[in-house]
């Protein structure tokens, strides 16, 4: 038998196991892959091999002068996960899990993906390693962001359309279930953010937790000390948990997460959980308990952001977990300052943010003023813009036109 | 007088097994839905799940979601499915009534407040398919004290270290979902139900009612010959899609698959 002890299931109240039966003995399966990985220095030497060689890790920290002077505060550096083979920071989890699907033996892999980046990541690891791959991708989401259905196409992933519901993220993630409670003896479902029934959240977590060591000692080499304010945005959260972690017991480190402001919280079209006293409250989706948007009867609430990778009903539980423990803050970025703060950091540094990673930038631009010249801030810029070059020009235009 | 959950367990005392139907509260309307489950009360039905919708039933086939989709756009929710127990029993139908709905809506309502509206309404019992027996600590408290009753979930690749976990947190009946997979009608149920069913039965001494895929007379009879109880849910949504008059089209097949349980030889 078994004496590993088990993670725990629970980020203080949060997280647990909210799932059909079928499920259980999987994520039992898999919480006892990831513990042996973890304690394998074979299964770590593979996995640490290919962030360097093949993702290109450590991405860099680069201090981003131009726009630290043009906003006249805090000097900001920006963690540079765009530049992380495949764009985004979501390579990192999709290759680990797919080492561990190989280790469990299972050749079919499924992801759900909003942005597609999750997606694209998951098409890349299987690729690399040889697994079957089908990414469940909503219509809504497949329009705004086509060249990464392309992407995962030639890659050689199976894209599922799903038209259900809101068509986008939520709705993947119910179809990407709902395969695998039917198959799970062969598939391993490979989810891509921080959230979902244990162990899945701890599980991103510790394969995204490469983005805060790797931060802590480049900005310790450029400085000589740590950052007094870390930020990232917030959809299930894997870019900003990966970037916290490592930082959680710096107490002095304010950690501030960014969700999707969309047209404003007042509007009801937004997916800012921690923000929208009337439609956040603590319920369960998807596996979790957790910040979830709903109506009064607990019903999911449709959600609206400008960035796919954002537009999700439930936050991470570890972060309602940190939220409640008052160690991070969240807050959020609408549409329009958003996109603001997207072309700002195009014109001034030279690079094109993720729409989802621009709410992070956004809120540099509101926070770095205040701060002192001589403080020190962090900005997890966790994927490129290349996918969201149709959707920017259409909101540009739109602007343009009224 | 008899506990809600005492009622459940006469379901299968009927010398054959049970019949167990599932409907959607609110599909394809309110009104023509409490009228389908009287109907299928009146045409041979020993229990019935009614379905509470939610909007993201992830146990669910395309046929129970479309159903629970079209309930919620007429503004169906947990309260008014909890008015339309009180309409049934007040139009005198007695058979057991298990509430079969995702977690998030009841703990939205309440987790002491629904038990306790329930049971005062006339329910019976619970079936939640996203609440393991190791979440459900706080609603079995709640459900013991109204001597309601629950069904969890048991699927054909859980240990037998979980299966007794299921049972023993089971309070009227366990409820063996047929297949690995999600709600809907199948061809052919899996031909290592039976086995299923007889080495769970090793380890309950209660009732065991099978569910998922069950669409035809002949898979109902073929299950019963096995199982205490057998429950069918998708068949009748599709059979009240179907039909210009819902209420007829879901009694007759009703009628049909509970007179086969009639002839179900057990083995």
């Amino acid at each position: 038998m078994n004496t590993i002890t088990q993670l725990p299931q629970k980020f203080g109240a949060y997280g647990g196991q909210f799932v059909p039966e079928t499920l259980m003995p999987a994520l039992q399966e898999l919480e006892q892959a990831h513990i042996q990985s973890q304690n394998d220095t074979a299964f770590k030497a593979v996995f640490d091999g290919l962030l360097q060689t093949y993702v290109g890790r450590p991405t860099p920290l680069s201090y981003a002068k131009r726009l630290s002077e043009h906003l006249g505060g805090a000097k900001i550096y920006l963690k540079r996960e765009d530049l992380a083979h495949s764009g985004a920071h979501k390579i990192n989890n999709a290759l680990g899990q797919a080492l561990l699907a190989k280790r469990m033996g299972k050749a079919r892999v499924i992801a759900e993906t909003g942005a597609g980046q999750h997606g694209v990541a998951t098409a890349t690891a299987c690729a690399l390693l040889g697994l079957d791959c089908v990414v469940y991708m909503g219509t809504v989401d497949m329009a705004r962001q086509a060249p990464n259905v392309f992407r995962m196409r030639l890659l050689g992933a199976e894209v599922q359309a799903v038209d259900s519901g809101s068509k986008t993220l939520k709705d993947a993630i119910n179809e990407a279930i709902r395969d695998w409670v039917t198959n799970v003896e062969s598939t391993h479902y490979l989810l891509g953010s921080a959230l979902g029934p244990h162990p899945y959240p701890t599980i991103v977590r510790d394969f995204q937790s490469v983005i805060g060591r790797e931060t802590r000692q480049q900005i310790t080499g450029a400085e000589e000390r740590l950052p007094d304010t870390i930020v990232a945005c917030v959809g299930g959260g894997s870019n900003a948990i990966g970037i916290f972690h490592d930082f959680i017991a710096d107490e002095d480190i304010d950690l501030i997460g960014v969700e999707a402001g969309g047209e404003g919280v007042d509007s009801g079209k937004h997916a800012a959980r921690f923000s929208a006293p009337e439609m956040g409250r603590p319920g369960v989706l998807h596996g979790s308990y957790t910040y979830v948007l709903q109506d009064k009867d607990g019903q999911i609430a449709l959600t609206h952001s400008i960035s796919a990778g954002l537009d999700y009903a439930a936050v991470g539980p570890e972060h309602t977990h940190l939220r409640e423990l008052e160690r991070a803050h969240y807050t959020y970025a609408t549409d329009q300052e958003t996109l603001e703060a997207f072309e700002l950091l195009c014109e001034l540094e030279g690079i094109i943010p993720a729409l989802e990673s621009a709410h992070a930038v956004a809120e540099a631009v509101k926070r770095a003023p205040q701060m002192s010249p001589d403080s020190i801030m962090v900005v997890n810029l966790s994927g490129r813009g290349d996918k969201d070059l149709d959707t920017v020009i259409q909101a540009l235009d739109e602007e343009q036109n009224q | 007088m008899s506990t809600p959950l005492e009622k459940i367990e006469t379901a299968f005392e009927k010398g054959r097994p049970a019949f167990m139907p599932y409907f959607t509260l609110g599909y394809p309307d309110m009104e023509t839905s409490i009228d389908i489950v009287q109907a299928c009360a009146e045409a041979g039905a020993d229990l019935m799940e009614l379905g509470i919708p939610f909007s993201d039933p992830l146990a669910d086939g395309p046929t129970i979601q479309h159903s629970t989709q079209v309930a919620l756009e007429q503004g169906v929710n947990a309260a008014s499915c909890l008015e339309a127990v009180r309409e049934l029993r007040a139009r005198g139908i007695e058979i057991p009534f298990m509430l079969m709905g995702y977690y998030n809506p009841i703990l939205t309502y309440g987790l002491a407040e629904f038990v306790g509206a329930a049971a005062e309404a006339g329910a019976n019992g619970f079936i939640i398919p996203d609440l393991p027996p190791e979440e459900a600590q706080e609603m079995l408290e709640h459900i013991e004290k109204h001597k309601l009753g629950i069904s969890f979930l048991l699927s054909p690749n859980s240990e037998p270290e979980r299966a007794k976990l299921v049972i023993t947190a089971s309070r009227g009946f366990t409820y063996l979902v047929s297949v690995i997979g999600i709600t809907g009608e199948r061809e052919a149920l899996s031909e290592q139900l039976n086995q299923f069913i007889t080495r769970t039965r090793q380890l309950s001494d209660k009732p065991l009612a099978v569910g998922f895929g069950i669409s035809t007379p002949e898979q109902v009879q073929a299950v019963g010959s096995a199982a205490d109880g057998v429950i069918v849910g998708s068949a009748l949504i599709k059979a009240a899609t179907d039909a210009d008059d819902p209420v007829a089209a879901v009694s007759k097949m009703v009628g049909e698959m509970a007179s086969a349980l009639n002839t179900a030889e057990k083995v």
